[in-house]
């Protein structure tokens, strides 16, 4: 991938998109709010707000379960949604499984390997591995320790460089015959990093590992195609892309998802019940026990619908020039460090950085003061802060909604942090 | 815009005092003799302070430490030894149950200076729900390691 021409983002409405999103018109401490904690959580438009009331409104009831009109309807709105989201990420109806979230999704799939009968194609056990990277989120991270600590595989992972990328050099030792999963980030939630997904697929398909790959950072920034990255699995997660909270979807190719064991047993995902035993329904149903979060589906699927029709393009392109103007000025800032690539090459709109001096929680309250939100901390990402010897950073990640001027307020918002901190 | 005349109100997060004990903290540094040494963190921030505490003849003799944090987790660390040291235990305990309950008054609480002293600086925290926790990790790092003290040895037992 390479850095669009910011050309391209001349023909890009920003103020007509603003104007989608009510929260942005409001005051926060005396100042026009500037949201910059989009890779934390996105901001929703009215036409996502519309949709989901519109649904509750007149369509709503349970699905899957009733003969009557609404529940029909319902039934239509929440399927409709998932073929919605399906095309979306380039796959197919039945391979999307709606979940709360992204860490729902991943802990479905190491779940499901974790029940699989010895044997299996999917069972691990002692002399297998999984592979990660050290830029995980800890949600790829921690239930894939989890399900090693269970089945007695070994974890192993790439290391950073210290510019911020993957550390490659071992590719073939990291990723080997014994690897029978392979799990890593699209796009870096702390450092911004896009990683080389052909790279490492290609190398996994040589040794037959099955690949998941972590798109809550890119679904949202950048056209997706699962089938284009040849990946096996992709996760993602509403509310970082214009959609509500508590909706989360795992794209599974449908082959694997049929032959998997249940994660969650319940309503919805059987087949036949006896008290002796039950079978499973294929997927994505055998997945999806209970009542599935269900208008916010419908939501998630008009925030597709929103992003497909502003043209995920133009929206890269538009982020890529704000983040230029961002690198470019924190680059003049004496004092400010960037944890992550230092340009726009391979890198998505998340800039972690430290103020020399300045706890990153006061620089966060500081800009607060302001009217300015970034996030602060360490991201659901220790590891990596530790990787750089900094024990959290402040994060400013900017969204299809943000102009230059925002990030030229954050800048001048952090010469005013250096100052007030400096005495 | 200024961040200046918005954070030294006398409303505001970062009053004076808090600056001055971040930048010039008291009893910072680990030290012997000790009883009991704990290691405290604030997971969601990565804050994170070493502490021990000697405590002898009913009284805290010393609280030194060491940390990472944040100028609010820095400077509470800071005046809690202040207001600490040199204290009987269970005076001690009162003082820190006052700033406890300061943190959780969102605002609401006149501090009693006669117990909190320079703590009381940091009654506008608690209107701060997310920077509560920052104020708290070295007094609640104390209370463990004074605690372990005292179960240790049952005739420290005040």
């Amino acid at each position: 991938m390479t850095a669009l021409l910011p050309e391209r983002a001349t023909t890009y409405d920003v103020e007509a998109v603003r104007r989608d999103f009510p929260v942005l018109s409001r005051v926060v401490n005396g100042h026009p709010l500037v949201y910059l904690d989009n890779a934390s959580s996105s901001h929703k438009p009215v036409q996502v707000l519309d949709a989901e009331r519109a649904f509750v409104s007149q369509h709503y009831s349970n699905v899957h379960r009733g003969v009557h009109t609404l529940s029909q309807e319902a039934t239509d709105g929440y399927e409709q949604a998932r073929s919605t989201v399906a095309a979306f990420l380039g796959g197919q109806h039945d391979e999307i499984v709606f979940t709360k979230n992204a860490t729902e999704a991943y802990n479905l799939v190491a779940y499901s390997f974790g029940n699989a009968p010895a044997g299996s194609r999917f069972a691990l056990g002692p002399g297998d591995e999984v592979c990660v990277t050290e830029m995980e989120h800890h949600s790829n991270l921690v239930p894939w320790q989890m399900l090693c600590e269970r089945t007695g595989a070994t974890l192993r992972w790439f290391p950073l460089t210290d510019d911020g990328r993957l550390d490659l050099s071992d590719l073939d030792g990291l990723v080997n015959e014994r690897t029978k999963v392979l799990s890593f980030v699209h796009q870096s939630n702390l450092l911004g990093t896009v990683n080389p997904v052909d790279v490492l697929v290609r190398r996994a398909r040589e040794v037959g590992a099955l690949v998941l790959l972590d798109g809550a950072q890119s679904a949202p920034h950048m056209p997706v195609d699962v089938a284009a990255l040849g990946v096996d699995f992709y996760v993602a997660t509403g509310h970082k892309m214009l959609a509500p909270s508590g909706i989360g979807m795992l794209w599974g190719r449908k082959e694997l998802l049929d032959a998997m064991p249940p994660f969650m047993g319940g309503g919805s995902m059987i087949e036949v019940v006896q008290m002796s035993g039950s079978t499973y329904a294929p997927a994505p149903e055998r997945f999806e026990a209970g009542t599935p979060v269900i208008s916010q589906a419908v939501a998630l699927a008009a925030a597709c619908d929103y992003l497909s029709a502003l043209g995920l393009e133009r929206v890269q392109a538009h982020e890529a020039v704000l983040t230029a103007r961002l690198l470019e000025g924190l680059r003049r800032l004496p004092g400010v460090r960037v944890v992550g690539p230092d340009s726009t090459v391979s890198r998505g709109s998340a800039v972690s950085f430290t103020v020399e001096g300045v706890h990153p929680h006061d620089v966060g309250q500081s800009l607060d003061e302001l009217g300015i939100a970034v996030r602060v901390g360490h991201h659901c990402a220790a590891p990596v802060c530790r990787r750089y010897g900094v024990p959290a950073t402040a994060r400013a990640s900017s969204y299809l909604y943000n102009t230059e001027g925002e990030i030229d307020r954050l800048l001048e918002g952090l010469e005013q942090v250096q100052a007030f901190w400096k005495a | 815009m200024s961040v200046t005349s918005a954070q030294t109100g006398p409303e505001s997060l970062y009053q004076e005092i808090i600056l001055d004990h971040y930048r010039n903290p008291h009893h910072r540094g680990l030290r012997d003799p000790y009883d009991v040494e704990v290691h405290h963190v604030n997971p969601t921030c990565g804050d994170e302070v070493t502490l021990r505490v000697q405590v002898a003849d009913g009284t805290v003799q010393d609280v030194s430490y060491d940390g990472q944090g944040c100028s609010i987790s820095q400077a509470s660390t800071s005046v809690m030894t202040d207001l600490v040291i040199g204290q009987r235990v269970d005076a001690a305990l009162v003082k820190a149950d006052a700033f406890l309950e300061l943190m959780q008054s969102r605002g609401a609480l006149e501090p009693d200076e006669d117990v909190l002293e320079d703590g009381i600086a940091f009654a506008g925290v608690s209107r701060y729900p997310a920077r509560v926790k920052c104020a708290l990790l070295g007094w609640m790092a104390w209370k463990d390691a004074t605690a372990q003290a005292v179960a240790q040895d049952p005739e420290e037992n005040p």
